[in-house]
């Protein structure tokens, strides 16, 4: 076992790790942060997605031990001080969850994007998370939530 | 729809929403229980073969084991609808995904450890993967039971009319050959099971069932436990489609696995084991005949099918009965003739998946009506037209229509995609369209098709509807709280409902046929009513009033045509209940619906009443590469009323996609049995950058028997979208593709063909 130390959801956390574990199975086994899904343990579907230094990441892939000393945002972590944040409120406000497996890996993606581009146009949006699947909603009402929040 | 409405017809946010989008909500995949164990399954390497022998020695002595199983330890006992189906199995393997053992230890790589440590002899037996190959005389035998590998009980023939007159006073008379792939439903989240029991022997399974008094009893009798010591509740789950509609034998093997280590076990598949092991869409060869007039007056179709099974029969081995009612009942169609072979092969067996063979039905005929149409020189949506089914029409199946949108869903689906302006018009883009008819009102498969409800209101007016329903994610929750806040008169926030547990819902058939809103909506508009009814008893007894006179609305209680001088409801269930002769506010619900079970010649209506749609596409095809792209779908739907405007967009994008899912790009493919692309890599879902612009366009028809007017509306948005695109293909570059998915390939080859010609 080793020691892992990294900010996780604006909050220093450190925990001994197996050298060769996935960031996913450490939030979600060790940590309890079961908010972030794995669908497919394979990159290919998005499900996992949390957002490393900001940037969108399917953590199934990646090294729990790439997180050392870094930023890790996990759905938890989206809202604060109470409050939603303006990418939750929308996907509630428009029926953009149904099953809701995707639902933590979108919004993540879709945080990432609108960090980097706060008002992306549809076509950007659905580039955004064309690395998440969804087998419910056909993406309407996701894209068109993520465009709600951005016009926020 | 005279009636005031307030929470009917709202686009009220699901009421689990807030909870998915924290991550809150506790999936089974997420569920642990102390000292849980974690099962791993063990899968046959062969299609076909005999098992000589199966060591377990060295994975039970791996520390961190805990138990290994084999056929020998359960029942010899044959699961699944035609109770063809060993749970372990001990004999021989009829496919690839066959469990032959399975392992419970401290955690998964421990499990998956022991799996390989696991040692098994085979011999190979020639296998068959073909249908048509496997009920030809002499092909491998699958099971000693079916020796010209055909399910009898699914071999059927049916008709109406007489299909020879038919076709000799047609004028124009056509026949293909179409064939449909392996599909699967690919839940986002995959199957799971936990089992746990208590000392005195009660099972407790958190599933991912949609059908938990079916799955309780199938319980019961692989695994020889009473039913009254089994407690069946529903996990959350991601997602459904079918894909969990029966009991599969990894979930008695969970629950083996718990009784013989005394722990709680959990089963979850990995995305390969899903691809794998969970059940496919079964794929069809059709042979279609059908003739009309010259005026376009539809006349004779014969239909004659063999369907790929599998090995083994789920629940999805009788999807020719949903089959037969669209080629019987889809347009007026004086002569059909239908007739059916379901074959088993050493393929991965095939199950229910959303449509339940619906789609396979509607490609075939809403093909054939595009080429008819053509051969005809009539324009395909007027054909359509003058052949549409109308309120009232009763068809030679016994199909009883009531409420019918088809013809307004024809015309302005055609309207969206400006299918005047551009049918039949030069260049390289063109339109199509194709229809559909689907049980909208439940479906009476079973001897009772009904469903309990209770209504329990508290001393503070919060609001409780148990319903034996079970919500997948697709948001029935959220529909049956507008439909008892509408028949109650409270505020939707102040109803909760609790669905799928067995020793405390009432009991429903389940989640399939797209009943939900029907049936379980009226069960709880019922119960409703009858708490509603105690309410303003108590409260007419209270203020020395009659009770004729007296409504809720909003949550209050007044007197009629008196709205502002009100008094809180939950006052007066409260004064029902602090008196020495009080009682609580308890109310129940039960609706089965007004129909029939088939008879010998699968006539009857089965169904209340029935949904139509019908979705028009536009298409570009590059004629250099072969590839389509999907431009716009109109989807118009006749759903009776939408309980929830948003929810039921969202039914409709959501089948819109895996529709053109099926027409476009998904296809298991399954090479002597093996399956080659168990991943989201090789298996291709539509993404965000796939899906075209959908107009989804909502027809009301204000169905008597629905609750508000309600009528199911879930499956249909997938079932006529892939012929579709096929017929716009067809309008746009004069090729005809007649199997699924529309690849690149076959459209140049098309296009290359035509060339020849």
């Amino acid at each position: 076992m080793v020691s892992l130390t990294m900010t996780l959801n604006g909050e220093e956390v450190t925990i001994e790790v197996r050298p060769d574990a996935l960031l996913v199975d450490v939030l979600r086994d060790q940590l309890e942060l079961t908010g972030t899904k794995e669908a497919c343990g394979e990159g290919e579907c998005g499900a996992c997605t949390v957002l490393l230094d900001g940037e969108p990441v399917t953590s199934c892939l990646v090294p729990a031990l790439k997180a050392q000393g870094r930023e890790v945002m996990t759905v938890e972590g989206l809202a604060s001080g109470g409050e939603l944040h303006p990418l939750q409120k929308a996907f509630i406000e428009h029926g953009a969850v149904q099953c809701g497996y995707c639902t933590p890996g979108m919004l993540m993606s879709a945080k990432a994007l609108l960090d980097r581009n706060p008002h992306p146009t549809e076509g950007e949006i659905r580039q955004a998370i064309s690395g998440n699947l969804c087998r419910c909603t056909g993406y309407v009402k996701i894209v068109e939530a993520i465009k709600a929040a951005s016009e926020d | 729809m005279s009636e005031e409405l307030f929470y009917v017809g709202r686009r009220v946010p699901k009421l689990d929403a807030p909870a998915k989008v924290t991550g809150q909500v506790v999936y089974g995949h997420d569920m642990k229980l102390p000292r849980m164990l974690h099962g791993k399954i063990l899968r046959s390497e062969h299609a076909h073969a005999r098992i000589l022998n199966i060591d377990t020695s060295r994975a039970k002595a791996l520390p961190g084991v805990k138990a290994v199983i084999t056929a020998e330890d359960i029942p010899e006992i044959k699961i699944g609808w035609a109770r063809d189906h060993p749970v372990l199995k001990s004999g021989k393997v009829r496919s690839m995904r066959d469990e032959i053992a399975a392992v419970a230890a401290v955690d998964v790589d421990t499990a998956q450890e022991a799996l390989e440590l696991i040692k098994v002899e085979y011999e190979e037996l020639p296998g068959v993967f073909d249908p048509e190959e496997a009920i030809k005389p002499g092909a491998p035998i699958i099971h000693e039971e079916a020796p010209d590998n055909i399910q009898e009980k699914m071999r059927q023939s049916y008709f109406h009319g007489d299909v020879h007159q038919g076709f000799a006073e047609s004028e124009v008379v056509i026949e293909d050959r179409l064939r449909l792939p392996f599909v699967t439903h690919c839940c986002m989240g995959t199957c799971f099971c936990l089992a746990s029991f208590s000392p005195s022997g009660d099972l407790t399974v958190w599933s991912s069932t949609q059908m938990p008094f079916l799955y309780q009893r199938d319980l019961s009798m692989a695994l020889g436990i009473p039913a009254t010591k089994i407690r069946v509740i529903k996990a959350t789950m991601g997602g459904a489609f079918g894909s969990k509609l029966d009991m599969y034998p990894f979930e008695p093997i969970c629950i083996l696995l718990a009784q013989k280590t005394g722990r709680p076990v959990r089963i979850t598949f990995t995305r390969e084991e899903e691809f794998i092991a969970s059940p496919t869409r079964q794929p069809v060869i059709c042979d279609i005949k059908s003739g009309a007039k010259k005026d376009g007056t539809l006349m004779a179709r014969q239909v004659s099918m063999i369907l790929d099974n599998g090995a083994y029969s789920s629940w999805g081995a009788t999807t020719p009965l949903v089959m037969m009612q669209s080629i019987s009942s889809l347009y007026r169609v004086p002569n059909v003739k239908y007739d059916v072979v379901v074959a088993y092969t050493n393929n991965p067996y095939s199950g229910a998946m959303r449509g339940y063979g619906n789609p396979q039905a509607t490609f075939v005929i809403e093909c054939h009506m595009d080429m008819l149409a053509h051969e005809l020189g009539m324009d395909p949506m007027q054909f359509r037209l003058k052949n549409a089914n109308q309120p009232g029409d009763v068809t030679g199946q016994g199909v009883k229509i009531t409420t019918c949108g088809l013809t307004e869903c024809i015309e302005r689906a055609a309207d969206s995609v400006s299918w005047v302006e551009k049918q039949a018009k030069p260049g390289n883009r063109g339109v199509g369209m194709a229809a559909m008819i689907h049980v909208g009102g439940g479906a009476r498969i079973y001897p009772s098709d009904g469903c309990g409800s209770t209504v329990k209101v508290d001393d503070y007016g919060k609001v409780t509807l148990v319903t034996g329903s079970t919500d997948m994610g697709q948001g029935s929750e959220t529909v049956l709280a507008q439909i008892v806040a509408e028949e109650l008169g409270v505020p939707v926030e102040n109803v909760t409902v609790i669905n799928t547990d067995t020793d405390i819902t009432p009991w429903d058939v389940g989640a399939h046929a797209s009943r939900t809103t029907f049936i379980a909506g009226n069960s709880a508009r019922l119960a409703a009513a009858d708490a509603k009814g105690q309410i303003l008893e108590a409260a007419a007894q209270n203020i020395g009033e009659d009770v004729e006179d007296l409504d809720m609305k909003d949550g209050k209680i007044f007197r009629k045509g008196e709205p502002e001088e009100w008094i809180p409801f939950a006052k007066m269930v409260r004064s029902k209940h602090f008196r020495p002769d009080g009682d609580v506010i308890l109310a129940k619900g039960w609706y089965e619906p007004p129909t029939e079970r088939q008879d010998k010649e699968f006539r009857g209506n089965i169904s209340a009443t029935y949904g139509f749609a019908a979705q028009a596409v536009e298409v570009e095809v590059d004629t250099e590469t072969g590839e389509v792209t999907v431009l716009k779908i109109a989807a118009a739907h006749d759903v009776g009323r939408a309980i929830n405007p948003m929810a039921v967009e969202g039914q409709i994008h959501g089948g819109v996609s895996m529709g053109l899912g099926y027409g476009l790009y998904e296809e298991l493919v399954v090479q002597e049995g093996e399956v080659l692309n168990p991943n989201f890599a090789d298996y291709a879902l539509p993404t965000a950058l796939d899906m075209p612009p959908i107009e989804s366009i909502i027809i009301e028809t204000d169905d008597p028997a629905g609750p508000f007017g309600a009528k199911g509306m879930a499956e249909p948005a997938c079932i006529p979208t892939a012929p579709a695109i096929v017929n716009a293909v067809y309008d746009a570059v004069g090729v005809r593709i007649r199997d699924l998915p529309i690849t690149p390939e076959k459209v140049l080859n098309a296009l290359k063909e035509k060339e020849a010609r």
